[in-house]
């Protein structure tokens, strides 16, 4: 079937994932459900300890056996040191047939590749992949579909019992021995533990992995000891310095200050921004800058924001320091400053779960209550449908996180891309794999020029008399194809390794094999 | 041309490509790695035997690692690697074979 983002999705493909085509951003408003349950294992006898001495022994405590679904979150990003120890063990006692089900996967995780091409691992859910397993995936090693969901979208997935997990582990910074856990208070810190919030209730076995066992009780807990089975105390759960690996430090690159200040002009020239709006950006350079330059402008009009939502950086947590805005809630901490922030400001700086947060199948997210969220993408094309998963070569390469929840969300949702990466053209025809659909996407901001989605004649009609470089989408591709040349599309293989989800549960778009570059005459 | 002895010209660098020609018989043995090949490859070969065509060059074995290069840098690494090859350095025919 042809989705509503004009992709072709294989009936195969639907049939093996039970899944619908997407079909339209508002589709499943009023879907209703019952909520998913996990099987719990009473607690009575007072006597009982949690604290289990090593991996290996939790692993049989829970009674891990092949076929099972297990949980990880991503908090400490690339210095996340919990999935290696878990999986390492699970490949050494020899458990064949693992889904794994994380908030994320990176290149931290490289050393999983050798347990997808054994069969230790077999199915992926997860934000994306980045690295060395996104290769593996796009070259067919993985055996089942590779599934890529938005954060919203997991935690959708898991409440409504679509998906079921059997252990879920968590990293935890500082423990109490009976499971009370805080994403603070450790040797090493992530600052929230927003997204294994839901995993916490919703797997039938939980364990907590942490480096700081603290004397009880370890609160306020992000996660409750009524969710927790077990406690492992290990060396070392993670490396916070690596928590920013990836993330930009504030640029001089004079492209991104650019597109930043086009993106502040726009802001300030829509009726959202006055006092009290919301607001969300991501770490790129730009979107970092365009914080900056904004936080100038709200001083200038004595205007201030009434929340911001993150993913959140030290930018953000500056605006907090300033009182230019009067609460933060967070889901993920991009750089050690938010980590601070948090700890500091525990008023106004507050952790949120992930389904408070981006969940479309509760009974209100964060999101809905955005006005504005900056984005990047890795592809725009002319329906502004974005890509941020795959890269234009076609291997797996990012990941949607709230990307997809929060365009879906806000009022006005802008992406900054510059025109060109090199010889690749972010605006394009069609973009190799659809992750957000374009009519959530408002405003595409590039060095060259800004477009409007015509949907929004009202953004158009507000940018009338700003000295904004405002084009057609289609100038912008032009231009770009101009410069670079007309891309060709990616070469695929024909099997379907993966499937890019839909917030609400339907399929987005598939993500082909990739095979060697073939010249054709 | 000729080629008469191997040349390079050209770097690693993103948005460079590094040309390589060496002396060949029977036509041209073109290979290309490129970080842009699945969307570019078609355009980088059809720009790098344009060029080889335009200066002549009928024999030799071409090897191109792009990092992304623009049509205009691909050609400028190309005609810089066939001249150096043949030992010429000054006096390039700007705006004759050289466009």
């Amino acid at each position: 079937m042809i989705n509503a983002v004009g992709r072709e999705i294989p009936e195969e493909i639907l049939k093996i994932t039970g899944k619908e085509g997407y079909q339209g951003a508002k589709a499943k408003d009023n879907f209703e459900f019952t909520r998913g349950a996990a099987r719990i294992r009473a607690m009575v006898d007072p006597t009982r300890s949690k604290v289990v001495d090593s991996i290996h022994d939790v692993l049989v405590k829970c009674g891990m056996r092949d076929g099972m679904t297990i949980s990880f979150h991503h908090h400490f990003r690339e210095g996340d040191y919990v999935v290696n120890m878990v999986m390492e063990e699970i490949h050494r006692m020899g458990f064949k047939d693992i889904s794994i089900c994380a908030t994320s996967l990176g290149k931290a995780h490289d050393p999983i590749v050798p347990m997808i091409e054994d069969g230790t691992v077999t199915s992926i859910r997860s934000s994306g992949v980045r690295g060395k397993i996104g290769q593996a995936i796009s070259t067919g090693k993985l055996k089942n579909l590779a599934v890529m969901c938005s954060h919203g979208g997991r935690v959708r997935a898991i409440e409504s019992g679509e998906v079921h997990i059997d252990i879920a582990f968590i990293g935890a910074p500082s423990a109490d021995e009976y499971g009370n856990l805080k994403a603070n208070g450790g040797k090493s810190n992530c600052g929230v533990l927003s997204y294994a919030m839901a995993d916490a209730q919703y797997a039938d076995k939980v364990v907590a992995v942490t480096d700081t066992l603290v004397p009880f009780p370890n609160v306020p807990a992000s996660i409750s000891m009524t969710n927790v089975d077990y406690v492992v105390v290990v060396d070392e759960i993670g490396n916070p310095a690596k928590i920013a690996t990836g993330a930009a430090k504030p640029t001089t690159d004079m492209r991104k200050l650019r597109m930043a200040d086009y993106c502040t002009q726009f802001v300030i020239n829509t009726p959202y921004f006055k006092d009290g709006f919301s607001y969300q950006t991501g770490v790129g350079g730009a979107s970092i800058a365009s914080t900056i330059s904004l936080a100038e402008e709200m001083e200038k009009r004595g205007i201030r924001m009434g929340f911001g939502v993150g993913g959140l950086t030290t930018p953000m947590c500056s605006l907090l320091e300033r009182d230019l805005v009067g609460v933060l809630v967070d889901t993920q901490d991009f750089d050690l400053g938010a980590v601070e922030s948090i700890q500091k400001h525990p008023d106004r700086h507050i952790e949120i779960s992930a389904s408070e947060y981006a969940n479309p199948f509760n009974k209100g997210a964060y999101v809905n209550k955005l006005d504005f969220v900056i984005l990047a993408a890795l592809e725009v094309d002319v329906n502004f449908n974005c890509n941020v998963v795959v890269g234009s070569d076609g291997v797996i390469t990012g990941a949607q996180g709230g990307h997809p929840d929060t365009a879906a969300g806000a009022k006005c949702t802008i992406v900054i891309a510059p025109l060109l990466q090199g010889r690749i053209p972010a605006v394009c025809t069609s973009v190799t794999t659809v992750t957000t659909p374009g009519e959530t996407v408002d405003v595409l901001i590039t060095d060259y020029g800004i477009a409007i989605n015509p949907r929004r004649q009202d953004l158009i009609d507000c940018m009338k008399g700003t000295k904004l470089p405002i084009c057609t989408i289609e100038e912008l591709r032009d231009m770009a194809y101009s410069i670079v040349g007309e891309p060709d599309p990616v070469q695929f293989g024909d099997r379907v390794v993966g499937i890019i989800e839909g917030r609400d549960g339907t399929v987005m778009d598939v993500v082909r094999e990739i095979k060697p570059y073939e010249f054709r005459d | 041309m000729e080629i008469k002895k191997a040349a390079m010209a050209g770097t690693l660098e993103s948005s460079d490509a590094q040309v390589t020609v060496e002396p060949g018989e029977n036509g041209i043995d073109l290979s290309i790695e490129s970080s842009v090949i699945h969307q570019f490859g078609r355009q980088i070969r059809a720009t790098v035997l344009e060029t080889l065509n335009r200066l002549q060059v009928t024999d030799a074995k071409v090897t191109v690692v792009d990092k992304g290069a623009l049509d205009c840098t691909l050609k400028a690494r190309v005609e810089c690697a066939v001249y150096r090859s043949n030992g010429i350095t000054e006096n390039l025919p700007w705006g004759g074979v050289i466009k």
